[in-house]
């Protein structure tokens, strides 16, 4: 049976890669598809209908089964551990998560603080590094944390680690590498099973072929 | 902390309103009705069970169990699940009565929620027990009823999956050799992270055939073909076992006329701790969470020491409400709204439509501030008012 796939795409860094990356896979998509401000764009030609969301958001959108399928970045998924099935690595968006700071090192011993937009990623890997940490959640501009004293150390996402650097920061332990991911409804996974794998399977080839080249 | 509204539940708890309390019971009825009619008889269990018995049994993590302390200091859980307490039942009060059992209820069980208040933190299931068969029949006749009762809420597109926990179990085992590694892996099925389990299994050091079988392991869901798959990765006795009774259960469920709604997925892992043979859920189209699932459990009664194999299901009435979606009030209601001096001529008409089953209602029109907004509410009004004759119809 083949069914309108309702696809949530996160707005922002990820979008065109998520794009270009499903029109590669042989999905038509409209070309008006990246400069559009609509929420919700249908594209009847690929069999598919898209939510464009918050990244943050889009793990919500599958789990209450509004989209069936979506693309998030394991940062997202990671923090906030949403019950969706996670099926394949899109290998897009490369970028890690990591610890960073002023150069020097650690100023505040006694009850250090850390400033991140992943209250909860960043809380896990201290609890794993058995330091005890207070973490401070801001939703953005993480960098300025360090620099105006709010907190000495941040945990955020480093990609090209340009604006660590324009911060006058440094990057001082990596946390774990972060990619995009294809992510699915667990309801949605059983009731259209032969659509979604036919999308996971020529994504994957996809993938597979850009990690050939190398 | 503040203090609550007045009129502040505490997270997770719902009330349900006479409309959708109406349409609620009536499909919960006809479920009850589905299931009474292939012979499962109800038992009805204490809210309230001693958490060192229950509350450990059930395998809901303890961070979901609602606790409070009795009198002596004891800790008790509010049920967070039906088939432990009734484990408890038949391996107690029902002790004398031989196996097989087939059981069922309807209750609302209690998991408290972590996450945004979103999720209800009670719900009400319907399900059944059968307890003493360890045989595919059994297992083909507790999942034909499933079929059956999900046909019968009138859901227009539903599909049943099943997996075999004790399938997975044994090729993991064979493959990594110990009960931890293989947790680990188990884990990332549990928690749907196939690309964890992928580069899991690339990072151990395994030859490149067992690495390719594990890898295997996810292709192996649909109809037939998923049993075939699964058979060549059987590395045992046990598992090809396992393989072989999925192919007579899925002959078994042909019987019943109930294999076009079910397929095979032997990634499934649900969250029970205590299931050991297959697993299976329920989904509903725009329904996000599996609205039914169940297993076998045949570890779990000998904790009760009345060890025995045991198999049952359960639908979540909450998200079946939610699939079926509003429901039209086509109840009728009468209602005679009459002024003091003919209140004995209302009472005689109301207790005549009363003991012809029409729902009626008496009001004296005194009591009533607004009448057109109240009567609005019904499908007929009576209206006798005043000293004049005769009754006068809306």
């Amino acid at each position: 049976m083949t069914a309108v796939l309702t696809v949530a795409m996160p707005k922002g860094r990820i979008f065109e890669e998520a794009a270009d990356m499903l029109r590669e896979a042989g999905y038509p998509l409209p070309p008006e598809f990246e400069d559009n401000r609509k929420l919700i764009v249908e594209a009847p030609e690929a069999g598919m209908r898209f939510i464009l969301a918050k990244p943050m958001d889009v793990p919500v959108y599958v789990e209450q089964g509004v989209a069936d399928v979506g693309i998030a970045g394991k940062d997202v998924m990671i923090e906030e551990e949403r019950d969706v099935y996670e099926v394949l690595d899109l290998k897009i968006s490369t970028c890690y998560l990591a610890v960073a700071g002023l150069p020097g090192g650690i100023k505040d011993k006694v009850a250090p603080k850390v400033a991140t937009k992943y209250p909860e990623a960043a809380s896990k890997y201290f609890r794993e590094q058995g330091e005890q940490v207070e973490v401070i959640k801001l939703n953005g501009s993480i960098e300025l944390a360090p620099l105006i004293g709010l907190a000495d150390r941040i945990v955020d996402i480093v990609s090209s680690g340009r604006t660590l650097k324009e911060n006058g920061l440094v990057e001082y332990e990596k946390i774990m590498d972060i990619t995009s991911r294809l992510i699915v409804n667990p309801a949605s996974y059983r009731l259209y099973s032969d659509t979604i794998h036919t999308l996971v399977e020529r994504l994957r080839k996809v993938t597979d072929s850009k990690e050939a080249a190398r | 902390m503040p203090k609550p509204f007045v009129f502040e539940k505490p997270a997770g708890m719902r009330d349900k309103l006479p409309l959708f309390f109406q349409a609620s019971e009536q499909i919960k009825q006809q479920l009850l009705n589905k299931i009474s009619v292939w012979g499962y008889q109800m038992v009805q269990t204490p809210t309230l069970e001693y958490f060192d018995t229950v509350g450990e049994a059930s395998a809901i993590s303890d961070q979901q169990l609602f606790k409070l302390l009795d009198m002596e200091g004891s800790t008790l859980v509010l049920r967070p699940d039906m088939t432990a307490p009734i484990a408890r039942v038949v391996s107690s009060s029902m002790k004398q009565v031989a196996y097989p059992l087939r059981l069922s209820y309807s209750a609302p069980v209690f998991r408290a929620q972590q996450r945004e208040g979103g999720r209800p933190a009670e719900f009400e299931q319907v399900g059944v027990e059968l307890i003493g068969d360890g045989t595919l029949s059994a297992e083909a006749e507790v999942l034909a009823l499933m079929s059956d009762v999900l046909k019968e809420t009138g859901i227009q597109r539903f599909t049943i999956t099943i997996g075999h926990i004790g399938f997975v179990q044994e090729l993991f085992i064979e493959i990594l050799g110990n009960a931890e590694r293989a947790e680990e892996l188990r884990r990332f099925l549990f928690e749907k992270n196939y690309v964890g389990y992928a580069n899991f299994v690339k990072n151990m050091p395994l030859s490149s055939i067992d690495s390719a079988r594990l890898l295997k392991l996810l292709e192996c869901r649909g109809g037939e073909d998923a049993l075939l798959k699964a058979m060549e990765l059987a590395g045992t006795e046990k598992a090809k076992k396992a393989v072989s009774d999925l192919m007579q259960l899925k002959k078994i469920l042909g019987d019943y006329g109930a294999e076009e709604t079910v397929n095979f997925d032997f990634t499934l892992l649900s969250h029970m701790s205590y299931y050991t043979g297959i697993v299976f859920e329920g989904y509903a189209a725009g329904i996000g969470s599996p609205i039914a699932g169940g297993g076998r459990y045949d570890d779990l009664l000998s904790r009760f020491e009345r060890s025995a194999p045991a198999i049952g299901f359960a639908v979540r009435l909450d998200y079946v409400m939610e699939a079926i979606g509003q429901m039209p009030d086509t109840s009728s209601r009468t209602c005679i709204l009459y002024s003091g001096e003919r209140r004995e001529e209302a009472l005689r008409i109301a207790a005549e439509k009363r003991s012809s089953g029409t729902p009626a209602v008496t009001q004296d029109i005194t009591g009533v501030e607004n009448v057109d907004t109240f009567t609005n509410r019904f499908t007929d009004v009576i209206y006798l008012i005043g000293k004049t004759q005769g009754e006068e119809t809306k």
